[in-house]
């Protein structure tokens, strides 16, 4: 055998061989172990059209974030304005990234212009003029702050998330950050998807409120609420007729407790009425705050707030030592156990949206992949035949380079970790009729070449160097509109542009290096006379 | 075994007025259809709103089904039949977005199980927001431009050697579409804009193959969308993808026709270009009708046999792959060929070709 001969068969068998070594872990369903301690492992991941499960994107409204860190800003400004001696009349979050201040006196200004320079260095000082003897004072975030605190929340609502879908048990989840404020999640194989929408998309921002009760909440709801106060609402169910009972509460602003200090959450069942509840265990500052709320306000409503609803008000017996709280309600066991989840993993620092929701079902999932490799088996067949049919001999060899391309495609993706989708199997039929035209374009070359009267040799030769400018110039454009594909594409299209990409990659060696190893052997090494073309 | 007969002459130039006339029909056909229907039939990926695949135990219609979604309020929503004969699956659209999406798909299925009194099962649900529909509007639109653009510089540097020439396209259209796009026009006009450009681009920096190229892709993806338009087919992501696809296929075609031209004409010097162009048309006759019925007929098998899901994405690929072999043939060479004659028309002199 000639030596570039030896050579290009080396590499070829090489390339066949790593390719099945690749694809091996996916066509059997135990590998045995000494295999996956030195060789690859990786099964090719299915995408979730074809296993089923569902996709989301949530967005997070990170400018909520902003406000809330505003409004601890505000109280920590309360605290230092007491500690320096300065007085105000007004102090509230402004706008989106401001505070307003109205000091009582106009000469505190430089104070407070100090206070900020030295302790708050996200906020610029700004005066805005002084009336009857107080200043009108206005500090603003700055941009850069802004888009930290923002990207905190993202970033937080992403572990927060995680948690949550950890802890609820699905399989293999993809969560991550898309773009500014997006987050992507797929949980392949779901069985309930509004279970875990629920789950997923809850503030969960538990808050205990004191109930106010010298003032009358029907004085309130005409318009009059007392300074300091807010309505919110307990909404329940009435079990005989179904329908929704909204009942108002006025309760004080001032949150008590958070449920940022919740070390556990447990859902139990009542012993009394057979229904599971959630009980609560702080911890040791959590603790102490209750403990504190619960002795000063023995007698008085202490309300359990849930995302703005009210979830029960009780009346506080005693002084609660120990950190345990019970959260009840008609909760179904799944819901309580949700809740429970949602609780330990903590509050999303804000609430997130679901802007994209697609979802599959595996019984659609199992019929999509019966139905496409179904229709590549009678493509692929079609098109072999065919090729045999028209080009005899050198059509099979055609044939083999096909059959070795959708091997090649298979192992790359196992190799690549790439996701194969249904559309992705349409590129990969897609290729197997487009993969030929490289052989097509040789091959009808090679015909010319032999019709002008060459030898064999002199006719491959001949028609594999004219043949492949075209081919490589033909290609080109094709890989050009699967890689602009990949860029935008998401999921689905984006396995498209993978398989499409990686076959007009894969056909180029395998219609090109591999065919031309076969011609030279049969013609050039076996001296093979008639080429049957 | 042979189709096409070595020595074969059709006159596909000669009668390439007859070719213009049957395009610009399709074309007229397809923006007339498309304003009479008020633009493309945009599935929810691009609309927002909800899609829902259910089947159900026994059979069913659609105006059963109809009945069913009254207590939702969602009577009236889009439901058509889906999948084989015979089987009870359905899909629901509804292109509402000023509901509360989320949660929809489970109320829908709650309101079927307690009207109908059958099994359903949800088999997909697609819920896109308003917002996501057209970020992802714009990013298909930007993708089909991008797709084109970085063509026609590959072209114009690849056969003619005016690299210079397509970075300076590039460049200005880059140019182009920043002023545009700050000027805040919507995406359909900055990409019509842009194409316009670019054409005008081809033109004036005598970048002959990219526009033969970019006019017969432009004439693939229009008249593509207009059968969708006409069999009232919905334009989804999946069918962005088809398209792109078929922007490479048909590309593919005429570059391979392309090559032989340039190819040709080195050699045959004397011969008009013309008569160069017929011949390599026909020198590559065989190679376009083999590739492309080997390409339909896999895609054939993708439309009859690969489900529901991915029909019309097989539709799409059928009818690009038809009318991009066509193009290849009749549109893209023969405008070569107008700009040659207004080449000669305009300076009475032969202009090399190479």
């Amino acid at each position: 055998m000639s030596k570039s001969l030896t050579w290009r068969t080396a590499i070829a068998s090489f390339a066949i061989l790593a390719a099945f070594i690749y694809l091996i872990p996916s066509l059997t369903s135990e590998v045995p172990g000494w295999w996956s301690n030195i060789l690859p492992r990786d099964k090719i991941h299915l995408g979730l059209d074809l296993q089923g499960g569902m996709h989301l994107v949530l967005e997070v409204e990170s400018s909520k974030a902003v406000e809330s860190h505003l409004e601890r800003v505000v109280e920590e400004l309360k605290r230092d304005l007491r500690k320096d001696k300065v007085r105000y009349t007004e102090l509230k979050r402004d706008g989106t990234d401001g505070i307003l201040i109205t000091l009582m006196r106009s000469e505190d200004e430089t104070v407070f212009k100090d206070l900020i320079a030295a302790g708050y260095p996200d906020f610029t000082f700004e005066s805005l003029g002084q009336s009857e003897g107080k200043s009108n004072v206005r500090i603003v975030m700055n941009s850069k702050a802004i888009d930290r605190v923002k990207q905190m929340a993202v970033d937080q609502a992403l572990e927060t998330i995680r948690n949550r879908v950890d802890q609820f048990g699905v399989s293999e989840p993809d969560i991550r950050p898309q773009g500014e404020n997006r987050l992507l999640i797929q949980l392949p194989g779901i069985k309930d998807p509004e279970r875990a929408i629920a789950l997923i998309g809850k503030t969960a921002l538990l808050e205990f409120k004191l109930v106010d009760e010298e003032n009358s909440v029907e004085e309130a709801l005409k318009g009059n609420v007392p300074p300091g106060d807010e309505i919110l609402y307990q909404v329940s169910v009435d079990a005989k007729t179904g329908r929704q009972k909204k009942t108002p509460w006025l309760l004080k602003k001032r949150t008590a407790l958070t449920g940022e200090y919740i070390s556990d959450a447990r859902v139990q069942i009542s012993n009394r009425y057979n229904e599971p509840y959630v009980s609560l265990s702080f911890d040791a500052r959590g603790a102490r705050l209750f403990e504190q709320v619960t002795g000063q306000n023995i007698k008085k409503r202490l309300a359990i707030v849930l995302d703005n609803k009210v979830n029960s008000a009780p009346v506080i017996q005693d002084k609660i030592s120990g950190g345990q709280a019970q959260i009840t309600g008609r909760y179904t066991t799944n819901e309580a156990r949700d809740l429970a989840i949602v609780l330990r993993a903590g509050a999303l620092p804000a609430p997130v949206t679901i802007i994209e929701e697609r979802t599959v079902g595996p019984s659609l999932g199992k019929d999509s992949i019966e139905k496409g490799f179904k229709s590549m088996l009678i493509g692929g067949v079609l098109v072999i035949l065919f090729m045999a049919i028209y080009y005899g001999l050198s059509g099979i060899i055609a044939d083999i380079a096909l059959l070795l391309n959708i091997l090649f495609i298979m192992a790359a993706l196992a190799f690549f970790e790439a996701t194969l989708t249904l559309p992705g199997i349409a590129g990969i039929i897609l290729t197997i009729g487009m993969s030929v035209d490289a052989n097509v374009l040789v091959f009808e070359r090679i015909r010319e070449e032999l019709r002008l009267g060459k030898t064999s040799r002199a006719s491959i030769e001949g028609g594999y160097g004219k043949a492949l400018v075209t081919i490589l110039d033909a290609q080109v454009t094709t890989l050009i509109a699967a890689l602009v594909l990949f860029q935008f594409g998401t999921g689905p299209v984006k396995g498209f542009a993978v398989t499409l990409s990686i076959g007009i990659v894969a056909s180029l060696f395998t219609a090109i290096f591999v065919t031309r190893i076969i011609f030279d052997y049969l013609y050039v090494q076996r001296k093979m006379k008639k080429i049957r073309i | 075994m042979e189709f096409i007969k070595p020595g074969t002459n059709i006159n596909f130039i000669g009668n390439r007025n007859i070719a213009f006339v049957i395009s610009g029909i399709f074309i007229i056909a397809t923006i007339f259809l498309l304003i009479w229907r008020g633009g493309p039939n945009y599935g929810v990926d691009f609309t927002g709103g909800v899609l829902i695949q259910v089947k159900f135990d026994g059979k069913t219609n659609t105006t059963d089904i109809k009945n069913a979604l009254k207590p939702v309020e969602l009577q009236d929503s889009i439901v058509q039949g889906f999948g084989e004969e015979g089987e009870s699956e359905f899909l629901i659209r509804i292109n509402k977005t000023d509901i509360d999406l989320p949660t929809l798909s489970s109320r829908v299925e709650q309101s079927l199980k307690s009207e109908m009194g059958k099994g359903v099962d949800v088999r997909r649900v697609e819920m896109v927001g308003p917002k996501v529909g057209s970020d992802l509007r714009q990013k298909a639109l930007f993708a089909i431009f991008y797709a084109i653009l970085f063509i026609a510089i590959y072209i114009s540097g690849r056969f003619e050697l005016k690299w210079l020439m397509s970075i300076i396209m590039a460049v200005s259209l880059a140019f182009v579409v920043y002023i545009t796009s700050s000027l805040g026009m919507s995406v359909s006009w900055l990409i019509v804009i842009a194409l316009i450009v670019t054409l005008g681009l081809c033109y004036f920096l005598n970048l002959k193959y990219a526009l033969g190229a970019i006019i017969a892709l432009v004439h693939d993806v229009t008249i593509t969308i207009g059968v969708f338009a006409l069999f009232e087919r919905e334009i989804s992501l999946s069918i962005i993808a088809a398209l792109l696809t078929i922007v490479g296929y048909s590309l593919n075609d005429t570059i391979i026709v392309f090559d032989r031209i340039r190819e040709n004409s080195r050699r045959f010097r004397r011969r008009s270009f013309e008569q160069t162009m017929n011949i390599s048309i026909n020198e590559t006759l065989s190679r376009t009708i083999l590739t492309s019925s080997t390409t339909l007929v896999v895609v054939l098998a993708l439309f009859f046999l690969g489900g529901g899901v991915i029909h019309d994405f097989a539709f799409a690929l059928m009818v690009g792959i038809i009318v991009g072999t066509y193009s290849s043939i009749f549109v893209a060479s023969p405008i070569l060929l107008v700009w040659e004659d207004k080449i000669d028309g305009n300076t009475k002199e032969k202009v090399p070709i190479e």
